[in-house]
């Protein structure tokens, strides 16, 4: 009998070398390969089989290695994606194809798609689109939209020659893929060192509850290998953080009472094997449940009590924009639509959950983690922790996703106060249970719109009001209840307008930034309600938008005139060959007795780039050292959406050399300056701006240096710069300039900031400095029998202003198609109840149709070579598009999201349909 | 706190006597256990010799299933009958690839999940679970092995060695329906499997289960007798007269309500048996 015993070591062959490891009873291989043989390649996204990130090899079959008992592979061979890069043709064929299509952008998912693509090559070479997404089925990506890596794995055979270099406007492979494709990117949970302790969170059982402490130091006396039991106590600065100033009110640890279901209470520390081995139903901690307000209407009603001292009736804030006279114009209105619609909590659904670990060198404290906000997160944790702000520091690690819930601060304080209170490295990881309770949310809404046009089409009065459930904290509600006013008009002109939005507090989660900050929600309803109205005045819905859409020159709602760069009607007439042809095509569709009808839909979006009418500034340093070499400090944080190639690509187009003469530092609070968060689609405008300008001053400096012309061509060489003017050529001898302290010869640093202004009571003003401008056309089949719904294709027209990388813009719109449909089809998180990757559901590689991006290039008058930003656009308009779709395939406008197959089945019967 | 990986039969037993938790390819044990920590003993029975594969059975009556055969297995047996279409099709849809090369088919009827893939196509084709302890060998019908919600009449030291399908009507077709909210790695909202003969043009001998529709996946033997001798043009009309199935009791819950369940049900149903009566999976 074969008895291996827990003790006993467990041998195998892991990508082609003899290994062995001594796991617990149990272990997963994946903690196993990852901890202890230190293959961190392999990813941990869900530990439930449910998302495929840490997909190995077994004997040549892929299996998740979360799911597999390290010692169920005794004798057998393991391969994971580092090592068949390393030495298997298909693998090192496919990471070119995934380089060359972009296929991985935060790249988490990266290794569980390409050994699953491994597997698939090797039996079969030259795979039809199907076989692909049958072989990578199994692992969910969240940032690509899943075509991209289709295509990579389908001409993976082809191996294409060398992929172009980077430069403005060259759909140049990322700057920072090869360690995404070759399994050696580092995210949160791959950087702490051996050794270091262990956090785990002590969380609240019900969504709301009285709680209070039995003996916490008998019971870590108890538990040999735990350091220490951190509760709000410990928290040496103010127990209360935010993401915006006067907000700060959720607390590092829950207080007396709990307001959501997984409200941490506390935090034990300890060895990784003593955390391991113990069971938290045992915490000595008691729990008094008590009545939650959940839903809105709960935590609207009279004498409901409230959630936080100040913020009566549960209303934390409002926004509002209004213009003309609403009412007026809508009673002269020809044809007046209405619709309200209702939308669900959606989770972010990255597939890294957070992760990170602090440790004190000497008196500061040093945070690595996975964050969006490094600058924010420095701020935050010094308040938590009282500490000057230059005592902390914040280390970047990969992001594996983060679409705005990595803003907001997680575990890092509790790495944090453990760090400080032991003097040694400590890590933590969420499970997938614990990120998806307790992090932000995208807002569910509840919206009612009324819009009005006159018989000629135009636009005449406009009135919303959304009300956003923003859980139990603040987090970036305020954003949301003033971002939504200004955008709930769409890209449209609409002189009589009057928006009004509340945040309101229940028992949730909170909600906070996610991929739009509220205007999905708006769009939703506000693009349903033309389609209505273009129906009943018998106008095409295409040439009902384009009739009322903004032009240069024309004032936005906010009374905001841009006099060029206002790109929304190119977007909605790109779409005309497709919506004319998908027309047809729906007319001929022939169900032929059957259950499938066809329809398509078109819907428009807009996004103000940066803060709204808040300082928003991005600052970005470079300096040319004595060797020749120019070093860029880039604190702008790639997230997937690729500015860790962007911000290059624009300082060298603005410096004059190639981007592969740049060497890239950062982000890193220490040692980059701040470039602010990545959200609000901001970083390509913001961020590139400054290191447009930190390009040009540079190059002033070397010219100057050079004593040469403002078109002469600079050449980087060792020790020294050429420069060319006209037929002059200066060789700069970089010896002979005096370093500065940081090494730099010459060196500059610019910060650049959008100009905005307040906006007044009624939300008149200049938000932004900047919008893009989107619109999609879905066209999809129903199932009326059974309500379920395939989309067919999209087709995404993105005024981008300037495409810096065309890869990347079509990466960001194929991302947020996939989010958009997810959000219109099947993604609902039910606290408590959808907490795993199972039951909340979000596109797999089967639901995502074609995608055609059409890149429209209307110039920004202030963006970096006329660029706008583009993350959030990408999102705005699928959703809508899809449900107007439906709506002409079927006659049913839906008005609640998502559209699942029994409620639409349901309005489909309310309808007629048999 | 041994892990136990036997490839003798009578050691996995022995192993079972002393209480050992069984593990075959982890992959509804892990989830259930989630981050609590395991202490006893952990018996892997994927090494038991004669535990995996598909061959004909020992009195040649049928096919024989080992326990531990995979749902890739499976889906791969093409020497199956074409009444194994439904099964080897729910084979392709039990989670991702990366589940079917782990997961085995004995797995996913002792975790008797009311939406386990694997336990309609089973049911219609009349398999049977042959479980094996210290008094020997015994067989039960399916549905007589699953008894409810997470339970089965599996004795704790018996060991669930085989699936026995007894063989199938000459010329009758498998088919499998499943309906979820997405394309890949989705826990059915319903699906159907039905097995089905057709002989001059009507129906004989059809086996229709139903699953994430009850506690427990069920057969429509009403409907199924009803269906005998029907003619193919009729099979709509008979399937819409018997809706809804009162055999089955779906519930509401975050996929879909109970009264949805009850029309997709028939919807399915209707559709697997046109699969099945075309000879289509």
């Amino acid at each position: 009998m074969d008895r291996i015993a827990a003790e006993t070591l467990t041998a195998f062959i892991l990508n082609g070398s003899d290994v062995q490891a001594a796991p617990r009873l149990g272990e997963r291989l994946s903690e196993t390969l990852r901890e202890r043989l230190g293959a961190r390649d392999v990813k941990v996204g869900c530990n439930a089989g449910d998302c495929g990130a840490c997909t190995v090899l077994v004997d040549g079959a892929p299996v998740c290695a979360c799911l597999t008992p390290a010692q169920a592979v005794a004798g057998r061979r393991v391969e994971t994606l580092a090592g068949l890069v390393a030495a298997d043709a298909d693998a090192a064929r496919l990471a070119r194809s995934f380089e060359r299509h972009q296929a991985a952008q935060c790249g988490i998912c990266t290794p569980g798609m390409m050994v699953s693509a491994v597997a698939l090559l090797r039996t079969v070479p030259e795979p039809s689109e199907a076989q692909v997404a049958d072989a990578v089925g199994g692992v969910l990506c969240r940032c690509t939209g899943y075509r991209k890596i289709l295509e990579a794995v389908r001409t993976a055979h082809e191996d294409a020659g060398p992929a172009p270099e980077a430069g403005l406007g060259v759909a140049a492979p990322r700057l920072d893929g090869r360690a995404k494709v070759a399994g050696t990117e580092r995210f949160g949970d791959d950087v702490a060192p051996a050794g270091a302790l262990v956090a785990r969170a002590v969380r609240a059982p019900h969504h709301r509850a009285r709680f209070a402490f039995g003996d916490l130091d008998g019971w870590r006396a108890a538990h040999p290998g735990v350091a220490c039991v951190l509760t709000a106590a410990d928290v040496p600065g103010p127990n209360a953080y935010g993401t915006i100033p006067g907000f700060e009110d959720q607390p590092v640890f829950a207080e007396g009472e709990t307001r959501f279901k997984g409200e941490a209470v506390a935090c034990v520390v300890g060895t990784a094997e003593a955390v391991a081995a113990l069971d938290l139903g045992h915490f000595p901690v008691t729990w008094e449940p008590l009545t939650p307000l959940l839903a809105l209407d709960d935590a609207l009603a009279e004498g409901a009590g409230d959630l936080h001292a100040g913020r009566a009736g549960n209303v934390m804030c409002g926004g509002r924009v209004a213009c003309g006279d609403a009412d007026a114009a809508l009673a002269a209105a020809a044809e007046v639509a209405e619709i309200e619609i209702a939308t669900s909590f959606v989770e972010h659904a990255y597939i890294e959950p957070e992760a990170g670990y602090a440790e004190m060198v000497e008196d500061r404290l040093h945070l690595h983690t996975c964050t969006q906000a490094p600058g924010m997160f420095r701020d935050g944790l010094a308040r938590l922790l009282a500490l000057p702000a230059d005592r902390v520091r914040v280390v970047p690690t990969a992001v594996g996703g983060g679409f705005g819930s990595k803003l907001d601060l997680t575990l890092q304080p509790m790495v944090a106060l453990g760090a400080m209170r032991t003097g040694k490295p400590v890590r933590m990881c969420y499970e997938r249970t614990e990120s998806m309770a307790t992090t932000t949310k995208r807002h569910p809404a509840r919206i009612a719109v009324r819009v009005g046009a006159a018989a000629d089409g135009r636009l005449s009065g406009m009135t919303f009001r959304g009300d956003f459930n923003t859980g139990a904290y603040a987090s970036w509600g305020p954003t949301v209840a003033n971002r939504v006013p200004i955008h709930a008009s769409g890209p449209y002109a609409c002189r009589d307008y009057r928006a009004e939005s509340r945040a309101i507090h229940t028992h949730s989660a909170p909600s906070g930034a996610f991929r739009g900050f509220g205007v999905p929600q708006s769009a939703i309803a506000q693009e349903a309600a033309f389609d209505m109205l273009a129906a009943r005045l018998g106008i095409d819905a295409l040439d009902f938008r384009i009739r009322n859409a903004l032009r240069d020159g024309m004032p936005t709602v906010c009374g905001q005139v841009f006099d060029s760069g206002v790109g929304i009607v190119a977007c909605l007439e790109a779409l005309r060959p497709a919506w004319t042809k998908a027309l047809r095509d729906c007319a001929s569709f022939d169900p032929a007795g059957g259950p499938l009808r066809r329809g398509v839909g078109v819907a428009a979006g807009w996004y103000g780039c940066g803060n709204t009418s808040l300082p928003n500034p991005s600052t970005i340093r470079a300096g040319l050292t004595a060797r020749g070499r120019v070093v860029l400090h880039q604190g702008a944080v790639d997230i997937g959406q690729g500015s860790n190639t962007v911000i290059p690509v624009i300082f060298a187009e603005a410096l004059g050399v190639p981007v592969a003469d740049i060497d890239i530092l950062g982000a890193d609070t220490d040692l980059t300056p701040d470039a602010g968060k990545t959200s609000a689609s901001r970083q390509t405008f913001v961020s590139g701006n400054a290191a447009r300008a930190a390009g040009a001053a540079l190059r002033a400096a070397i010219l100057r240096t050079a004593n040469a012309g403002p078109d002469a061509e600079i050449t980087l060489g060792d020790g020294h710069v050429h420069v060319r003017d006209g037929t002059r050529i200066e060789a700069l001898d970089l010896a002979r300039l005096d370093p500065d302290p940081a090494g730099y010869v010459l060196a500059a640093e610019e910060t650049w900031d959008p100009p905005i202004a307040p906006l007044d009571a009624d939300g008149q003003g200049i938000p932004y400095a900047q919008f893009g401008y989107a619109a999609h056309l879905a066209e999809v089949e129903v199932d009326v029998a059974l309500g379920t719904v395939r989309p067919l294709r999209i087709v995404a027209a993105h005024d981008v202003g300037r495409a810096i990388n065309p890869l990347l813009v079509e990466g960001q719109v194929e991302g947020g198609v996939a989010q958009g449909l997810g959000m219109a089809l099947m993604e609902e998180f039910v606290p408590g109840r959808t907490e795993n990757l199972h039951d909340y559901l979000i596109p797999t590689a089967g639901d995502v149709p074609p995608v055609e991006t059409l890149v429209l290039e209307v110039p920004d008058p202030v963006g970096p070579f006329g660029a706008k930003g583009l993350g959030e656009h990408a999102l705005i308009p699928t959703a809508p598009a899809i449900l107007n779709a439906i709506r002409h395939a079927t006659g049913v406008t839906v008005t609640q999201v998502p559209a699942t197959p029994a409620r639409l089945r349901a309005a489909l019967k309310e309808a007629g349909h048999a | 706190m041994p892990y136990l990986a036997p490839t003798r039969l009578d050691e996995a037993l022995d192993a079972l006597t002393e209480g050992a938790a069984i593990i075959a390819g982890g992959t509804d044990w892990y989830p259930a256990q989630g981050t609590r920590p395991f202490a006893g003993t952990l018996l892997d029975v994927t090494r038991i010799e004669g535990m995996r594969g598909i061959a004909r059975a020992a009195d040649d009556k049928g096919w024989r299933i080992g326990a531990a055969t995979t749902w890739t297995d499976v889906a791969r047996a093409d020497m199956l009958p074409p009444a194994c279409d439904g099964l080897r099709a729910a084979a392709r849809a039990v989670g991702g690839i990366q589940i079917q090369n782990a997961a085995t088919v004995a797995g996913n009827l002792c975790n008797a999940s009311p939406a386990a893939d694997g336990v309609p196509p089973l049911l219609a084709l009349d398999a049977e679970v042959e479980l094996t302890g210290p008094r020997g060998a015994r067989r039960l019908p399916l549905a007589e092995f699953v008894t409810g919600v997470r339970r089965t009449a599996r004795a704790p030291d018996e060991l669930v060695t085989a699936l026995v399908l007894p063989d199938p009507p000459e010329g009758a077709h498998g088919s499998f329906v499943k309906l979820g909210a997405r394309a890949y790695l989705v826990i059915s909202i319903v699906m159907v499997a039905a097995v089905v003969s057709v002989t001059a043009g009507r129906v004989r001998g059809a086996r229709i289960a139903v699953g994430a529709a009850s506690p427990v996946a069920v057969r429509l033997p009403a409907l199924e007798a009803a269906l005998e001798d029907c003619a193919l043009g009729e099979v709509d009309a008979v399937v819409a007269a018997h809706a809804p199935f009162p055999a089955l009791t779906p519930v509401d819950d975050i996929r879909a309500s109970a009264a949805y369940r009850h029309e997709a049900a028939a919807e399915a149903v209707r559709r697997a048996l046109a699969a099945a009566t075309r000879g289509d999976a």
